[in-house]
């Protein structure tokens, strides 16, 4: 029994630590299926962690406790979605360097938030403790399976939400005329361009959602675990849903399957003491294990992953 | 950015203008939050001028930043882009740490052999990446930040498990045979942490210079980066050449490291978080236009904003975070050169007193 109890929390925390990455790698493919490189999730995460703990800690201050962490979410995905305007300008309208252009997101959004958290809390590096982020719910009927019912409903509403975009993200890419036309975009610009399809649109649209996706996978972390935000919230978050996006193969289930895998990856930390094989391994190794295995997996375990074609090139017409 | 080793007039003025377009993003964002950006600014400069220790210091920060600027202009250079020098860095550090703890030498051997030792690890580490690149076809953008991480948590893993001062979150000092600190510099400059690396990182700089336009290998790392097919056709061994290229960068990267640790602090900590310089790096590169020159200067540039940040908040109360806003913009300018042509001819066109 017990063995049972101890795989249900583990499945219970890999989902917890899973949501933001599944966010934020749904993000990131919507951007480079239109071909553009987000380098710069990391820091659109550190922008919508950093939204939603103010707009958060407002919403209690105002007594608006029942709705402060949606308005933390909404507030997280609207600021991140703001900032990604910067990367798409860049790299769409001024055809800069898209990784470049990331790496600029990232360093901007780094010193940004720590310097507007230390102007709106007098100095402090960290913003106050929410006393309202979001609360497990349970799924009525579904977590009263044996077993496993409370492993998998009951949990925090954005990882129910996280889940069902990974559906919806699925259903447009492939299923509607927007998808289509977005991954022509990507694939061939140019021809894209001939039969009418507007190339640069359709690129801002991409990276604006990859912003508003990136925001709430932040928001996530705030809303849900750390409960403030600071400049340590995130802490490369962002490039493991990079990494969860290319294994993952730029699609949005396998990149589902892949978010659910580094959450249990980090997850598998916090239970090691409780198998008794496992104790002598250090730390630290625990903690390298997302990132070992992404390599290893990259390198060859899976097959190679094909990028869409143009990605990282800036589309000009006068080029054919 | 610069094409050949020369650097033309126009590569020297776009990132001039980047930076001052960025001073003055600096200043709104200031102005917005309430601060006088001219007294952060005077402040700013009298940190870094204002006596000899902080020009020393000023110094001091600036090394790193020269070695691990050329590591990813290295990179750049030949096609590749090179975002593990924080990993590398690490790396750096571990293996001076190793040496220059674990080892009895007499100095003139020690400090050398933990100099090379710090060199090669970090050119091992660039090393996987270009391998993991040139014979799997792995993005180095992606192997590299995963390098990144998995340097930090096994170099906290050697530090705690072999070089730990008992009781303390640090390595024991390392052996003052292998140390790079130079008192006599140092006490010129009013104790200063000042070390041989300072001379290390400009040298580093020639050898880039002589190694990349001088040498036939030069000419074919440069041909790889300029077109991979090209160099192969040519006859040229193109995955060889990636992870030459990369060892290369990570050698740099990883004698930023050494020099931090043999120079600057002598122990390594348990981090909890990568150091920065690696990131840094690439900002110094490209603001360089990935020419060793322009490595120097950008590094001198970053390096006082960096140090004189801390007489911003100080000085003037700014948040010292402002500066990495000013970086970034000044890359985002730099990479976004439209956006600077668009102001120059603004300029000129005011100059000139023509209506638009």
């Amino acid at each position: 029994m017990d063995i049972l109890r101890i795989a249900g929390e583990l499945i219970n925390t890999t989902l917890v630590f899973s949501t933001a990455l599944i966010f934020t790698a749904l993000g990131g493919i919507l951007s480079e299926r239109s071909g553009v490189v987000n380098i710069g999730l990391e820091g659109l995460m550190v922008c919508g962690a950093f939204a939603s703990a103010v707009a958060a800690y407002y919403a209690e201050a105002a007594g608006l406790t029942g709705a402060a962490p949606w308005l933390g979410l909404a507030a997280g995905l609207l600021f991140a979605m703001l900032v990604s305007v910067i990367h798409a300008a860049a790299s769409i309208t001024f055809k800069a360097n898209q990784v470049v252009s990331g790496v600029v997101i990232n360093f901007l959004s780094a010193g940004a938030t720590v310097y507007l958290v230390k102007i709106l809390f007098a100095g402090s590096g960290q913003t106050e403790t929410l006393n309202t982020a979001f609360h497990k719910m349970a799924v009525p009927i579904l977590s009263q399976i044996p077993l496993f019912g409370t492993a998998l409903f009951y949990a925090y509403p954005t990882t129910y939400l996280a889940l069902a975009l990974a559906v919806v993200v699925w259903y447009v890419l492939f299923k509607t005329p927007f998808g289509l036309r977005l991954r022509a975009v990507g694939e061939h610009p140019g021809a894209a361009d001939t039969l009418g399809v507007g190339v640069s649109p359709l690129r801002y649209a991409a990276v604006l959602l990859s912003g508003a996706f990136a925001g709430l996978g932040g928001a996530t972390i705030t809303l849900t675990t750390t409960s403030n935000f600071s400049h340590n919230t995130i802490s490369g978050q962002g490039f493991i849903a990079l990494a969860a996006m290319i294994f993952g193969k730029w699609h949005p289930f396998g990149a589902l399957g892949a978010a659910l895998f580094f959450g249990f990856a980090q997850a598998l930390r916090n239970f090691v003491q409780l198998f008794e094989f496992a104790r002598g391994i250090p730390m630290e190794f625990l903690y390298m294990l997302p990132y070992v295995l992404t390599i290893l997996v990259l390198a060859g375990a899976v097959g190679r992953a094909y990028p869409p074609a143009a990605l990282g090139d800036p589309y000009d017409p006068g080029k054919r | 950015m610069a094409k050949g080793s020369r650097m033309s007039a126009d590569s020297a003025l776009l990132p001039l203008a980047a930076v001052v377009l960025g001073l003055l993003v600096g200043a709104l964002i200031m102005l917005a939050g309430g601060y006088d950006p001219l007294t952060a600014y005077a402040a700013l400069i009298d940190k870094v001028v204002g006596d000899p220790y902080s020009i020393g210091e000023t110094i001091r920060e600036i090394t790193p930043l020269i070695l691990t600027g050329l590591s990813v202009a290295f990179a750049f250079r030949t096609g590749l882009f090179n975002i593990g020098g924080e990993g590398q860095f690490i790396m750096g550090m571990t293996g001076a740490s190793i040496v220059g703890i674990k080892l009895s030498l007499p100095f003139w051997l020690h400090a050398p052999l933990a100099v090379i030792a710090g060199a090669l690890l970090g050119g091992l580490w660039g090393g996987i990446a270009g391998y993991l690149k040139a014979r799997r076809g792995v993005n180095e953008v992606i192997t590299t930040i995963m390098l990144n991480w998995i340097a930090l948590y096994l170099a906290n893993y050697i530090v705690g498990s072999f070089l730990l001062q008992p009781g303390q979150q640090r390595s024991y000092l390392v052996r003052e045979s292998a140390s790079l600190s130079l008192a006599a510099l140092s006490e010129m400059f009013g104790h200063a942490r000042l070390h041989a690396g300072i001379f290390l990182a400009p040298l580093a700089a020639v050898v880039f210079y002589i190694l990349l336009w001088k040498t036939r290998q030069g000419y074919e790392l440069r041909a790889v980066g300029h077109s991979p097919s090209a160099a192969e056709y040519a006859g040229m061994n193109v995955n060889a050449g990636i992870i030459r290229a990369m060892f290369i960068g990570g050698v740099f990267a990883g004698l930023a490291g050494v020099v931090e640790i043999l120079g600057v602090f002598q122990y390594q900590v348990i981090a909890a978080g990568s150091p920065g310089y690696g990131f840094d790096g690439v900002a110094v590169a490209l603001l360089g236009g990935n020419h060793p020159l322009g490595v120097v200067l950008a590094a001198m540039l970053f390096g006082t904003l960096t140090y004189g940040s801390a007489g911003m908040s100080f000085g003037a109360d700014v948040p010292p975070e402002i500066i990495r806003i000013i970086i970034g913009s000044v890359i985002f300018f730099v990479a976004s050169p439209a956006i600077i042509r668009g102001v120059l001819r603004l300029g000129k066109r005011r100059g000139s007193g023509e209506v638009a």
